[in-house]
């Protein structure tokens, strides 16, 4: 194991992609996401990669686009109302089938919103990226380790399903700093891509990348063979971590940031005897609706945290089906709830 | 412990390598030992993590803050307030925390002449484990770019070599010998060695650790909900 550096989130997932072997970064800058741009834009050049500021956010994703597309690593990263100008490229690069990794670190909102750290952007990520039939795969980090092992996840979820895939992160995992390693792994194995709108040389027929189907019939085949795909991702990739839940008579669910808090409440919980646990989604889509399902026949409640006013939650209820009751507590804006608050949230329950 | 000799005290270094947590620390350590104390929080980049999220801890010590009057809220406004100005007239001791790297550190060059001929210390904080692949060449180089636009001369370096709460004391020994190194190849003293307070009776009989004080610290800078 390499040694140990400390280092911010947005900076853990800069170094996370050029080890990765991302080579081409395009951005503009927004905080709370910065720091990661920044360090695109020093180490980049010193490796013969490309930092590119672009003018705006829907630029920036047309040229992941078109990176990714001629087949290259290639990434962006904006904080959320930057994510909501990039949904148009975002629905394109879902639609013509190539893989991107675009990093989330969700600030509060909706609008400009604030620049302290949320989770409101989930039904963005997971339901709502942009127009039309699609899903991105969505990562939640929680520690800037996780920040780290993510992007080449990410990368290779990607390459594996040619689709897009999101990080979805916040503003309190973008400027922490912990210590963090970067397994030394060597060069990093990059799959081949032979879609890819490279230039055949007069050897092979055109490769098309495109998302635009003039016949509604062909438009509908091609969705619906994506589809297929995403009941595999369904099946494959769902991840969560489950702490303490054998005997969880409360299940406590949070990603991410809120994650961190409810995990110091249900540990001060389990220290006044009460017998509860937590589910934390890694994968927020998938949904990992086993994680939950595995919790319901010691489950009597179920009780969801995030930083936002309720969005995963409907998630939660949709594996619970009326099964147990589920409730919610979060606060919003880019306020982060305190392990006070949720162990009330928790001892109420338990009444 | 007491560090600060001069009445104006300047920490700079790189981004993230403990600046704020170090002022915060050396103002409330003057002031329990009933000095007066001022702290300026000059970083008007960063909006996270910064000296004035700390007011409160901070004032109910009796220390006085004077810091950007839109730090930390929803504005990226890099505007500076006229109380800043005061800071270089109070009595006793002043605190200066300053911005990450050159970046950060240039609102300092702007005040550069109220320090010609006042007797003050320019503190270069160092984190060997902040960054993948730290030389103590690159560390000169980041000082070197620091003092152009504060136009001050560093006075001290100080070893604040750590990974948070996984810091032991190899790590301090470790950040010690690079710091050193760094402090020989710039020609100025290394001051200080920062300790994590739990490790202050590990590392004070260390064999490695031959110059500077050991200034213990609690962690004040960072996430309060970590578990």
């Amino acid at each position: 194991m390499a040694e140990k550096v400390l280092m911010k989130g947005n900076e853990a997932l800069a170094e996370a992609a050029i080890q990765a072997g991302c080579r081409l970064f395009f951005g503009y800058p927004i905080t709370p996401q910065t720091e990661l741009s920044a360090y695109m834009s020093k180490k980049m050049p010193k490796i013969g990669g490309l930092f590119l500021q672009a003018e705006s956010e829907l630029a920036a994703i047309n040229m992941v686009l078109g990176a990714s597309a001629a087949g290259k690593r290639a990434m962006t990263s904006s904080s959320s109302p930057g994510i909501s100008l990039k949904s148009e490229g975002i629905s394109y690069i879902a639609g013509s089938d190539v893989p991107a990794v675009i990093i989330n670190v969700q600030r509060g909102g909706p609008g400009l919103g604030s620049i302290q750290p949320s989770q409101a952007d989930y039904w963005q990520a997971t339901k709502a990226t942009g127009h039309g039939d699609f899903q991105l795969i969505v990562l939640a980090p929680s520690t800037v380790q996780e920040m780290a092992d993510f992007v080449g996840q990410a990368f290779d979820l990607g390459d594996k399903y040619r689709m897009p895939v999101m990080i979805l992160s916040d503003g309190m995992l973008g400027q922490m700093m912990e210590p963090v390693s970067f397994p030394e792994k060597g060069e990093p194995v990059i799959p081949e891509r032979p879609w890819a709108a490279c230039g055949h040389g007069g050897k092979r027929p055109h490769n098309i990348v495109n998302s635009l189907y003039i016949e509604a019939k062909d438009l509908e085949k091609t969705v619906v063979e994506r589809y297929k795909k995403y009941d595999i991702i369904k099946k494959e990739e769902q991840k969560a971590e489950s702490y303490l839940t054998d005997d969880a008579e409360i299940v406590v669910v949070a990603y991410g940031a809120s994650s961190r808090v409810a995990r110091s409440a249900v540990n001060s919980a389990r220290a006044e005897g009460i017998k509860v646990g937590l589910v934390r989604p890694i994968t927020l889509w998938p949904f990992p609706v086993d994680a939950i399902e595995a919790t319901i026949p010691t489950a009597k409640k179920y009780l969801t945290v995030e930083m936002s006013m309720g969005q995963m939650v409907d998630d939660v209820k949709l594996v619970v089906n009326g099964r147990a009751p589920v409730s919610f507590f979060g606060r919003t804006g880019g306020v982060i709830p305190t392990p006070g608050e949720i162990l009330d949230e928790i001892k109420k329950l338990n009444n | 412990m007491k560090l600060i000799s001069g009445r104006l005290s300047i920490i700079c270094g790189h981004y993230g390598t403990g600046k704020t947590n170090l002022a915060l620390n050396l103002a409330r350590d003057h002031a329990r030992m009933g000095e007066k104390v001022t702290i300026v929080d000059m970083d008007i980049v960063n909006p996270y993590f910064r000296t004035s999220d700390y007011r409160k801890i901070l004032e109910d010590e009796g220390i006085e803050v004077i810091a950007p009057v839109f730090g930390a809220t929803n504005l990226d406004l890099p505007s500076l307030p006229a109380s800043m100005y005061m800071a270089f007239e109070k009595e006793g001791t002043v605190i200066f925390d300053l911005g990450g790297d050159d970046v950060g550190a240039t609102v300092m060059g702007r005040f550069s002449d109220r320090l010609v001929g006042v007797d003050y210390e320019m503190l270069y904080v160092i984190n060997r484990y902040r960054d993948l692949g730290a030389t103590p060449d690159g560390t000169v180089q980041i000082l070197k770019e620091i003092e152009a636009v504060t136009r001050l001369k560093a006075t001290g370096l100080i070893n604040n070599s750590n990974l948070m709460y996984e810091t032991t004391t190899e790590h301090i020994e470790k950040g010690y010998e690079f710091v050193k190194e760094t402090a020989e190849l710039i020609g100025l003293p290394l001051v200080a060695n920062v300790v994590r307070r739990d490790l202050l009776p590990d590392i004070s009989g260390s064999s490695v650790i031959r110059t500077g004080e050991m200034i213990p610290v609690d962690i004040i800078a960072g996430p309060s909900f970590l578990d």
